[in-house]
């Protein structure tokens, strides 16, 4: 039992090792999944930080900056909430960011309400994530702005009656929502809808009823993982013709890896998105580069998440000459304006929450691989969700 | 009964022997206060700590005590979780009476599985509370409406506690509130480990089959243990809605359940302190380590619970009340104190 105290007592020395450091540096706690199921998009939020950082150096205003990483381990609200409190309290943080997942991200909102902490949402793409604190700014996307505006630009390119398939989970079923909104709104039919479990891995029972239904366009919502390759071949496998059937989705039906294990069954699939590599500008070239040289991959909406909340976070203590309380940031954040590898991109003044071009793609082969390529876009997209709540 | 040795002179004296005060617990608890003066930036951790040594403590009873092997505790702790939050959310925040309906709620919901649970022993048990706690997870995520589903319940807020104390960001109120409850529930549990029912729990755990044959029903007996476990564990899991204002998912995961064996195991089943012992080590190491590398950090915990399997199969306290009651160490503690020589 003496042992035991021991023990403890090393324990609790243990956490006196580390203090805070000097109170000039900026400190931005980064809080997301560096661990587990969600490391890789946390890994490449990380990434789109890091580039950021060593393309514009490490001091801001006179300032410099410094990142402390918190990993929050996956789907974890209590632990999320509870290293944004510690990053503050502990380490000093004036700037909260990161934030992979929606739960995380609402935990958190709390903490930069009650603490009056300027925080940058840089991936969960909930819409009413941004209404938790008035102090939040996001750099992603919201699942309703991408999916319903593709769901009106589907009516517009000849859809009459669609099919609806997604995930039976959250943001499935906010998909599902926004697409269905966009679509009907602007006078098309949903002739049929279905929610597939959320660990399923075969979809051609799914795929053969969204067929027999017939309708000119069938909608999909996958989150990442496995689970697209294997919708995209069922789809070819059931025989359903691009050409005539519109097959679309969010960005993750096509991502990277996706088309990598799909071939060509994935020839066709049209997606809707604000980020992807293959975006034709300079800027993206430029960004693509310099990524591919310092992390040997093409970034994703992750990285641009991440690189695009660094910018904001820069500009915003360049507007604010170096202060770092949450009102001066947030003013300053609210409504910049600027030119992003994804384009042209800024923070609604009103909501705080990204505004940019959705962009609708392809999937063609360019040069031997399979490339999400541009065929329209839809500028200044707000998020449609908020701008129907009650104010 | 008739006394057999010197040592133990009968079981009543036995148990009054085990429910005395021992100086070391005395410092311990008093131990667990250093915080608020030591680390007073680590409170939202201590108090995290202290909730998940609760849930351990829950654990405890059935596994160490009662030989009831579960990979599925997650679902009390997550039913007392969400019952808290759900109620919270609608309009009925005071933390106390939110607590005792969530252990309750829980507790009932134990009750209930223990009819199933006090029929089967080991492998099937295994399987049985693991199926259940992947139909709770599943149940969760499909009555959105109710949970908030993967998002998560939204709109939790917790009143000051007894009307005075808010939750504060440092976690001044969050640990003192958790380390309270936690004491409290620690008491209840020590006494009934340290009673009849208690013995006859460990007799069921070593002999099922004996102990009915000396006239102790067993089914009953697991019935209750269950039931309390079950209470136990659903207050923690509100203690933590209630300390956080968040529920998710998480809280029913399958990874809360295997964390919790884990935490129990290295501090050492069947030890009542076993749980709050491993769960400061797991949960410190794992802050200090994640701290150090934020990718990689399960690299040193996998290896900290290799070495304690290996080396202390009973876990840190097992290994050590081993080395307490070698005889070398008597002899050296006893040369060391010679006025604590026995007669």
């Amino acid at each position: 039992m003496r042992k035991v105290f021991l023990g403890a007592a090393a324990a609790i020395a243990i956490t006196l090792g580390t203090g805070p450091a000097s109170a000039q540096n900026v400190k931005i706690g980064v809080v997301m999944s560096f661990s587990g199921q969600f490391a890789d998009p946390g890994a490449q939020i990380d990434n789109g930080i890091k580039l950021y950082m060593k393309q514009n150096g490490d001091t801001v205003a006179g300032r410099k900056i410094e990142i402390i990483r918190k990993d929050s381990g996956g789907i974890a609200p209590d632990v999320a909430k509870r290293l944004s409190q510690e990053v503050i309290v502990r380490d000093g943080a004036q700037v909260l960011a990161g934030y992979d997942l929606t739960p995380n991200a609402l935990a958190a909102a709390d903490v930069s309400a009650q603490a009056k902490t300027f925080m940058v949402n840089m991936n969960a793409a909930t819409s009413v994530i941004t209404t938790k604190s008035p102090y939040m700014a996001r750099t992603s996307f919201t699942v309703w702005q991408v999916n319903e505006a593709l769901g009106a630009w589907a009516y517009k390119n000849g859809v009459r009656k669609a099919y609806t398939l997604v995930s039976d989970f959250g943001p499935g079923w906010d998909g599902e929502a926004a697409f269905q909104k966009g679509f009907k709104d602007a006078g098309g039919e949903i002739i049929g809808q279905a929610r597939y479990p959320v660990a399923n891995l075969d979809f051609t029972a799914f795929v053969q009823r969204a067929k027999d239904s017939n309708p000119d366009g069938i909608y999909i919502w996958v989150p990442g993982g496995p689970q697209p390759a294997a919708i995209g071949k069922a789809i070819a496998e059931r025989g359903i013709d691009k050409s005539k059937v519109k097959v679309m989705g969010q960005g993750e039906l096509t991502y990277e890896e996706a088309l990598k294990s799909m071939g060509d069954a994935g020839l066709g699939l049209i997606t809707a998105f604000h980020y992807d590599y293959n975006h034709q500008s300079a800027k993206n070239k430029a960004f693509v580069t310099a990524y591919n040289t310092e992390f040997k991959r093409n970034p994703d909406m992750f990285s641009v998440g991440g690189y695009d909340g660094m910018h904001l976070i820069y500009e915003a203590l360049k507007k604010t000459a170096g202060k770092t309380d949450a009102d001066s940031l947030i003013a300053a954040a609210k409504g910049m304006r600027w030119e992003s590898p994804r384009g042209p991109m800024s923070i609604d003044p009103e909501t705080r929450d990204v505004v940019q071009t959705v962009y609708i793609r392809r999937v063609e082969k360019v040069g031997g691989h399979l490339v999400n390529v541009d065929i329209d876009k839809i500028e200044n997209v707000k998020d449609p969700w908020k701008a129907r709540q009650p104010k | 009964m008739t006394s057999t040795d010197g040592a133990l002179a009968g079981p009543q004296q036995y148990l009054r022997a085990q429910q005395r005060w021992r100086a070391i617990e005395i410092v311990f608890w008093l131990s667990l206060l250093l915080p608020f003066v030591v680390t007073p930036n680590y409170l939202v951790l201590a108090s995290q700590v202290a909730i998940t040594a609760l849930f351990a403590l829950s654990l405890d009873l059935i596994l160490g005590y009662a030989g009831i092997v579960s990979l599925g505790h997650a679902a009390f702790f997550g039913f007392g979780a969400y019952t808290a939050g759900i109620l919270s959310k609608h309009g009925w925040g005071e933390p106390l009476t939110g607590l005792l309906i969530s252990g309750f709620a829980a507790g009932l919901l134990g009750y209930l599985m223990s009819f199933i649970i006090a029929r089967f022993r080991h492998l099937a048990l295994i399987m049985i509370t693991l199926g259940f706690g992947f139909l709770l997870l599943e149940l969760a995520n499909s009555l959105g409406w109710l949970t908030g589903g993967a998002d998560g319940l939204q709109g939790v807020k917790t009143w000051p506690l007894l009307g005075m104390f808010k939750f504060d960001l440092w976690g001044v109120t969050s640990y003192w509130y958790s380390l309270i409850v936690l004491f409290i529930l620690f008491l209840v549990c020590r006494r009934l480990i340290n009673s009849p029912f208690g013995l006859s729990l460990r007799g069921i755990r070593e002999n099922a089959v004996r102990m009915r044959a000396v006239g102790a029903e067993s089914r009953a007996h697991l019935q209750k243990i269950y039931t309390i476990s079950a209470a136990i564990a659903g207050i923690a899991g509100a203690l933590l809605t209630q300390t956080t204002d968040t529920v998710s998912l998480g809280v029913l995961n399958f990874e809360r359940s295997a964390d919790v064996l884990v935490i129990l195991i290295l501090g050492g089943a069947g030890r009542l302190y076993g749980g709050i012992i491993g769960a400061i080590i797991f949960l410190v190491a794992r802050d200090q380590f994640s701290g150090i590398n934020p990718q990689y950090w399960y690299f040193p915990i996998g290896v900290l619970l290799v070495v304690v399997v290996l080396f202390l199969p009973n876990g840190i306290l097992g290994g050590l009340a081993q080395i307490v009651e070698s005889e070398r160490w008597q002899r050296w503690t006893a040369n060391l104190t010679p006025w604590r020589k026995k007669p």
